[in-house]
């Protein structure tokens, strides 16, 4: 509230060209131009988020406990893995368009390669930061691998999961931007493109101020749902 | 009954090897109460994790019931310094673990376990989970917990030394009463002279590093013992006076070994020996 306060005072105070920076009426104005078109691309780079972000979650842990269990298996993929991460998103967009061609699947592809590493690094960390006690205890009893992974290991690592799944969120809608911007055929990306294309600088900022929104609220549902599951990880870190 | 029988470990750590137990002979009858005692770093941990089949012993072995140990067994339970207690869960979930564990049926073992919790007085926070307990409350679940197994043999490893000296004596009164009630065979490691007399039949005394077995010290004062206020205080003094002699004047002279520098460089086999 203050932020947009301030932002107001300063477009109105400078007198500043709505044309640079555009104030807050001139944005809400954009939004009541042209609500369906905007409702619409909305739509569709939320569902390319969620997607790529639900194939990102679900492979991150999955791997991450596969190189968890298996030291040999992840000296074998890890450097492949953090190899692959490094290379700049952005550069692959334009061979995603070759390979994959036009359409949301790009997209989607953009969201999992920005979400997965995050994800996966920080299941890894929680699976193997199980405290030596617990560890000796499900020993002492004879727990097998999968019982003592079931009720030990990834019960404790559910916190730092979620600190992996909260930082995907906003690199999902990042990666659904790139994609956007990369191949602006549909979605806010495109949106930002084609508006500025026409110089229509408050139809960009509704975009992304329609971006913002969307981020916060995935971040926040993430949150929500952390607390549901693991109520207990704020005692422990205290 | 425990035989513990010519029993050695060495740790190969990366300065080299480092001689934790050496040639250690026990033999623990059912019902009895032993307590370790010794100094940090003497390896009464290591004696304790062998007996529970946690580790593997370099030379010699441990008979249970005349079987050899070698891995965790079920009527042999394990309590340690920390509770160890999984935070997720609730008290009496926590305390049922080990019949999770063991794929026995939950429904059966219920009852017990709530009437463990009575035992120490828990009943009330069955439905709350371990970091809403004080850290006494916290090791009294984690004895339910080994209590659940009806464990033959409980290996406790400094179960009290993290809480406070009341909680420590408080719970110390309270496992004298289990025992007694209970008739389980007991190996309780500690560095607390007061706990050893106060809980055990024989107290081992173990020299430091190597950790060798000093002396096996009887202590026959009748139960129930209390801290303070007993019959026989006389006893428990000249049994204190005897421990803390051996305690603090740990080797022997002649027997005194210098410690195995860390090699900086490889050294021949046989050099440091």
């Amino acid at each position: 509230m203050l932020a947009i306060a301030i932002w107001w005072l300063a477009t109105e105070a400078f007198d500043v060209d709505p044309f640079f920076l555009p104030g807050p009426p001139d944005v809400v104005d954009a939004f009541g131009r042209l609500p369906g078109y905007l409702l619409r691309e909305t739509w569709v780079t939320l569902l390319e988020t969620l997607i790529g972000f639900g194939i990102a979650a679900a492979g991150g842990l999955v791997i991450a406990v596969v190189l968890a269990a298996s030291r040999t298996v992840e000296r074998m993929t890890l450097p492949l893995i953090a190899g692959i991460n490094a290379v700049p998103k952005v550069a692959l967009a334009p061979l995603l368009l070759v390979w994959i061609g036009f359409g949301s699947q790009p997209k989607i592809v953009m969201v999992v390669l920005l979400c997965f590493f995050p994800i996966m690094i920080s299941t890894m960390a929680g699976v193997t930061s199980t405290p030596s006690d617990l560890g000796e205890l499900a020993h002492s009893l004879s727990a097998s691998w999968w019982q003592t992974f079931l009720k030990v290991r990834l019960p404790w690592a559910l916190p730092q999961v979620f600190v992996g799944l909260k930082v995907a969120t906003s690199l999902a809608i990042i990666g659904a931007i790139i994609g956007e911007v990369i191949q602006p055929d549909r979605g806010l990306g495109s949106v930002v493109v084609s508006s500025g294309q026409s110089a229509d600088t408050p139809l960009a900022f509704a975009a992304l101020t329609l971006l913002a929104v969307m981020g916060a609220t995935l971040f926040y549902l993430v949150a929500a749902l952390e607390r549901m599951l693991v109520p207990w990880a704020k005692a422990v870190s205290s | 009954m425990i035989q513990v029988a010519g029993l050695s470990q060495t740790f190969k750590a990366r300065t080299g090897t480092v001689e934790a137990l050496r040639n250690i002979n026990l033999e623990i009858a059912n019902g009895e109460f032993l307590a370790v005692i010794g100094r940090s770093g003497c390896g009464k941990s290591t004696l304790l994790r062998l007996i529970a089949g946690l580790l593997r012993p370099s030379v010699g072995g441990v008979l249970l019931a005349g079987e050899q140990v070698t891995r965790p067994r079920r009527d042999v339970a394990m309590v340690f310094q920390r509770p160890a207690l999984l935070p997720w869960r609730t008290v009496l979930d926590n305390v049922l673990l080990p019949i999770e564990i063991f794929r026995l049926k939950r429904s059966e073992h219920q009852d017990h376990a709530m009437r463990l919790l009575a035992m120490t007085g828990l009943t009330a926070f069955a439905n709350r989970l371990p970091h809403e307990l004080s850290g006494g409350m916290q090791q009294r679940v984690s004895l339910c917990r080994a209590l659940i197994q009806r464990p033959k043999v409980m290996l406790m490893d400094e179960p009290f030394s993290a809480l406070d000296a009341l909680t420590r004596e408080e719970l110390a009164v309270e496992l004298q009463r289990i025992h007694m009630e209970l008739g389980t065979t007991v190996v309780f490691v500690t560095h607390s002279i007061q706990e050893a007399v106060l809980l055990a039949d024989r107290v081992a005394v173990l020299s430091a590093r190597p950790g060798r077995l000093r002396r096996l010290v009887d202590v026959d004062i009748p139960r129930p013992r209390s801290f303070g206020h007993n019959a026989h205080l006389e006893q428990v003094a000249t049994v204190s006076a005897e421990l803390h002699q051996l305690l603090l004047h740990n080797d022997e002279p002649q027997q005194h070994t210098p410690e195995p520098r860390p090699p900086r460089t490889r050294t021949r086999r046989g050099v440091l020996t």
